[in-house]
């Protein structure tokens, strides 16, 4: 692989909302202060959405429209957005993705963080996204947007790590431009649930989706999950999406449509 | 011949469809499916023959066309006007033109022949640039799966996408070591 396919790349690391923020650039401004602010920028909008999403922090607009303190009128018009993205993907999965489901007393929360995720990753790699002759991989815990503006140069290659051992990849993607998303059980305990049952999903150990725009990868990798078995029949009735999904018994399947 | 128009444009509907419907999984307004085949169901298509130019409605609201009408899709009521439809040139063969579909990867515009109550041919007068079944494609792949050999570790993989991971758990991660070689 000659120098002039693969420029350097360089990396930045931050952490928000308790995930790692990882960058990669690559071309005219990854190394230019230019680039350097798109980042600060980017860091910044992930921080703008943690404070009126997170529902880890009392005074988000997220938790006091959970407690009926506000109302969707006097939240930033974000929220509305989000909510309508996580209604959209409410019917499309048929009812196991949910932004409101049961907590520990029975009350039906609001927890749109299966949206804002994605939706907030996307968000914030705008500002990298205007670099200009810059390639663009911004991840946020594992969720990430890729951008190659010279079409000579490579992909950004994607390892899908292994949810039975972190250190390993069981796959690799190559991507020019879209997104990735990877919703599993391996870091956080089972925390995703089927918002049908309220119970977590089975057989499925992870799911990988490859897509246009992370909003929607996002949303389809943790549908998927919380689907269960039926992960994989509902991926493949989903158009313009490949990906990757692992079950528990360590077996994969890919899905979508090859190059 | 009204029938037939009516057909070939449910045709055109359809096939509009087809390519639009990344457009309508994948946007956040639902609504947008609901566009899709509004501004496709009004087809305007005129006979070579006749000179009559007639718009099929899909929903047959009842108002057949006179000769020259732009009439209304029924189904939807907007009548957003189609584009005028070449006349063909063969003896027989009409051509349908369809309207131009703005879709989330730029304007689409299908055309049909149509001969002896049949679509013989179906061709895309405008694709966007990016279309949207060949740009994926030679934007993102198939994963491909790692063999046994590929003992996984940061070579040629630029990151790493997984399972939520959080800060913690970050430092013990392929991805930090990816991050920490700086390639």
């Amino acid at each position: 692989m000659s120098t002039a396919t693969r420029p350097r790349t360089t990396r930045q690391v931050a952490h928000v909302m308790g995930m790692p923020i990882s960058l990669a650039l690559r071309g005219r401004h990854a190394t230019t202060a230019a680039g350097e602010r798109a980042w600060l920028e980017a860091v910044a909008t992930l921080r703008d959405v943690d404070r009126v999403f997170s529902t880890y922090r009392a005074d988000s607009h997220v938790s006091r429209l959970d407690r009926g303190e506000i109302g969707l009128a006097e939240c930033p018009p974000e929220v509305a957005e989000v909510l309508a993205i996580g209604e959209v993907a409410r019917v499309q999965s048929g009812g196991a993705f949910d932004v409101r489901r049961p907590d520990a007393t029975g009350r039906l929360a609001l927890d749109p963080s299966g949206v804002v995720k994605g939706w907030a990753v996307e968000r914030a790699a705008r500002s990298l996204l205007r670099l200009e002759d810059t390639d663009v991989c911004l991840s946020a815990g594992g969720d990430m947007v890729c951008h190659v503006a010279d079409p000579h140069r490579d992909p950004w290659l994607v390892g899908i790590e292994d949810p039975h051992d972190p250190t390993r990849v069981v796959a690799r993607v190559p991507v020019r431009e879209g997104a990735i998303a990877t919703s599993g059980a391996v870091h956080r305990g089972a925390h995703i649930v089927d918002a049908r049952t309220g119970s977590t999903a089975t057989g499925v150990a992870q799911v990988t989706v490859v897509g246009a725009d992370l909003t929607w990868a996002d949303v389809d990798a943790t549908a998927a999950y919380a689907l269960g078995a039926g992960a994989l029949a509902w991926l493949s009735s989903r158009p313009g999406r490949t990906g990757l999904v692992v079950w528990d018994d360590g077996r994969c399947e890919t899905f979508g449509r090859a190059a | 011949m009204r029938r037939i128009i009516t057909w070939a444009s449910t045709t055109v509907a359809m096939l509009v469809l087809l390519l639009g419907y990344h457009t309508s999984t994948s946007s956040t307004v639902a609504g947008q499916v609901a566009d899709t085949v509004i501004s496709s169901g009004s087809v305007a298509g005129s006979g070579s023959g006749s000179g009559t130019t007639t718009s099929g409605g899909t929903g047959g609201s009842g108002s057949s066309s006179g000769a020259g009408s732009s009439g209304s899709s029924g189904s939807s009521g907007s009548g957003s006007s189609g584009s005028s439809g070449s006349s063909g040139s063969s003896s027989s063969a009409t051509q349908v033109t369809g309207s131009l579909v703005q879709t989330r990867y730029g304007p689409v515009q299908v055309q049909l022949a149509v001969s002896g109550g049949k679509v013989t041919s179906a061709s895309i007068l405008q694709y966007p640039s990016g279309d949207p079944q060949s740009s994926q494609i030679s934007n993102y792949a198939l994963p491909v799966l790692a063999d046994e050999t590929v003992s996984a570790q940061s070579a040629s993989i630029d990151m790493v996408s997984g399972a939520t991971f959080t800060s913690t758990g970050y430092i013990q991660s392929l991805q930090s070591a990816i991050d920490q070689a700086g390639l």
